[in-house]
């Protein structure tokens, strides 16, 4: 058995290891393309609208129609950009969504296989690290198109950045505390009396908040406000690579609400027999980006100084609360 | 001046020469910000997420246009049709030109011609030869309909009338006769 670099709570052999990624990308990535298609439906129902439904029986070849769409477009770089970061940049945020999706449990070792790419011991670190460096994706993105939209767009992004990143660690802080790992294995099976959104309600609702913000989806859209921005850092994108953005955007997305479901949705846990625990994780997630689509169809965008007071002055207070008070109490009882 | 509100922060010592009956009080909301401004916003905001939920209840109203179409009121002025007597078959149109000499637009043409007592055409001397309408310069208001002595024009309710030629939105008098091949929808009462 080969001991990967990193510290595992289980490990099998590689060529498990390779199937087990291989089926966590396809099943994600046959995943985001119909997210695309029930956001929009959602987003339709949610205005008194039917949503696409031209393309193929009630609009399911929808997703297929802009993806070749895009596709056929060209690449377009505009003259001022930095020409390898202008291409590395998008790679870099789908690459950033993927990697995080390796640590995603959808149940325990069944079988002497784990239902997860792999339980590091580090796992929420690893979640904040790949999330982070997305940004960077954003980040040269803005900057190396050499446009003042996205440069804007760009600076927004690292501003958020900035105002979410700490309040979403603390919020999650609560919930390692109470497990006592970082693993996401452990965290759910933490969770074997009562899930973490009980005890854990205002870090669950801090996480979601900034979970909004970090992936830049509404009320937090600021990077890509379209009324003001064109489309923020994506702006002199075009083709595919503009595709890897929303791909990326949907990516993230599910990461967020797997990440959250992990902590506070008690993650594969549900009643029934054993093989049903991935489809309880799946559901649970659907759940949560239903719950992102909603507040997307309600929230208008914030201000940028909005966000700013909301993230420092709210959720920071907030999620620092109630790391102390789970302290306390995790210490006490 | 005693009806003001304690929220109003206007400084009423400033303003003397008002007559406290012309001061309206304004009553402003709470100030933004702090925990009251955070717990008013949560609140504000699972109201307005509840909002967006009964929408999906209430299901969609748009209308699948090209299969379902808008249904129009009965006096709705669409394309205009001629009549024949029900009974005898004969057009209603005497050829009288009136219609063409109220129409503003200056879109219909009617040439009139001397009826065969052999072979009616209409039921009157004369009858329209000739009885032609330029949608393409037609603005539907229905004048032509009030000119008619003999109610033998009338507006339809056809509103999809597009096409790729101008010359074939000359409509002659046997397009004008004939029954639309789809009907448009009417709309029932209290729709």
């Amino acid at each position: 058995m080969t001991v990967p670099l990193a510290e595992v709570g289980f490990a099998e052999a590689t060529w498990i290891m390779v199937v087990k990624s291989v089926v966590i990308f396809l099943g994600v990535f046959i995943i985001v393309p119909v997210l695309t298609l029930a956001e929009r439906k959602l987003i339709g129902r949610f205005q008194n609208r039917y949503g696409p439904n031209r393309a193929g029986p009630v609009g399911l070849l929808q997703p297929l129609a802009d993806i070749l769409k895009l596709a056929g477009k060209e690449m377009f770089r505009p003259a001022a950009a930095v020409p390898l970061l202008f291409a590395i940049a998008p790679a870099l945020v789908i690459f950033s969504g993927i990697v995080t999706l390796a640590i995603i449990p959808f149940g325990n070792v069944k079988d002497g296989v784990g239902f997860y790419g792999i339980d590091v011991s580090i796992g929420v670190l690893y979640f904040f690290a790949f999330s982070s460096l997305s940004f960077y994706g954003l980040l040269l993105a803005g900057w190396s198109s050499g446009s003042k939209y996205s440069f804007l767009g760009a600076m927004r992004s690292a501003a958020q950045l900035i105002s979410y990143e700490v309040s979403m660690g603390l919020a999650l802080l609560g919930g390692v505390m109470m497990a006592g790992s970082l693993s996401l294995v452990s965290i759910v099976e933490a969770q074997d009396e009562i899930w973490y959104i009980v005890p854990q309600i205002v870090g669950f609702l801090v996480f979601m908040i900034a979970g909004f913000a970090e992936t830049n989806r509404a009320p937090f859209d600021l990077p890509e406000a379209d009324s003001e921005l064109v489309q923020g850092y994506m702006t002199e994108y075009g083709g595919m690579r503009f595709g890897s953005y929303l791909l990326a955007e949907y990516l993230e997305m599910f990461v967020v609400s797997a990440i959250a479901a992990t902590f506070f949705l008690g993650g594969w846990m549900g009643p029934g027999p054993g093989w049903l625990d991935p489809v309880w994780m799946v559901v649970k997630v659907l759940a949560l980006i239903f719950f992102f689509i909603w507040v997307r169809a309600t929230l208008p965008r914030l201000r940028y100084d909005q966000l700013m007071s909301l993230g420092w002055k709210v959720m920071l207070p907030l999620a620092t609360l109630n790391v102390l008070v789970t302290a306390v109490l995790v210490t006490v009882l | 001046m005693e009806a003001r509100l304690n929220t109003d922060k206007t400084d009423w010592e400033q303003f003397p020469y008002l007559d406290s009956a012309d001061v309206i009080s304004v009553q402003r909301g709470p100030e933004p910000g702090g925990a009251g401004g955070a717990y008013r916003a949560f609140g504000a905001t699972l109201k307005g997420l509840r909002t967006t939920f009964a929408r999906i209840i209430e299901g969609p109203v748009t209308i699948q246009y090209p299969e379902e179409k808008t249904p129009v009121y009965p006096r709705f002025r669409g394309r205009h049709k001629l009549h024949r007597f029900e009974d005898t078959g004969l057009e209603k149109c005497v050829g009288c030109s009136l219609c063409a000499a109220a129409c503003p637009a200056d879109c219909i043409r009617v040439v009139a011609q001397e009826n065969d007592p052999a072979n009616r055409v209409s039921a009157g001397e004369r009858y329209a030869e000739v009885y032609e309408i330029n949608l393409s310069r037609c603005i539907f208001c229905g004048y032509c309909e009030v000119a008619c002595p003999f109610d033998a024009i009338t507006m339809g309710h056809d509103y999809e009338l597009s096409d790729y030629n101008r010359s074939d939105l000359i409509f002659t008098k046997e397009m004008l006769l004939a029954e639309p091949i789809d009907r448009t929808p009417l709309r029932r009462e209290g729709e």
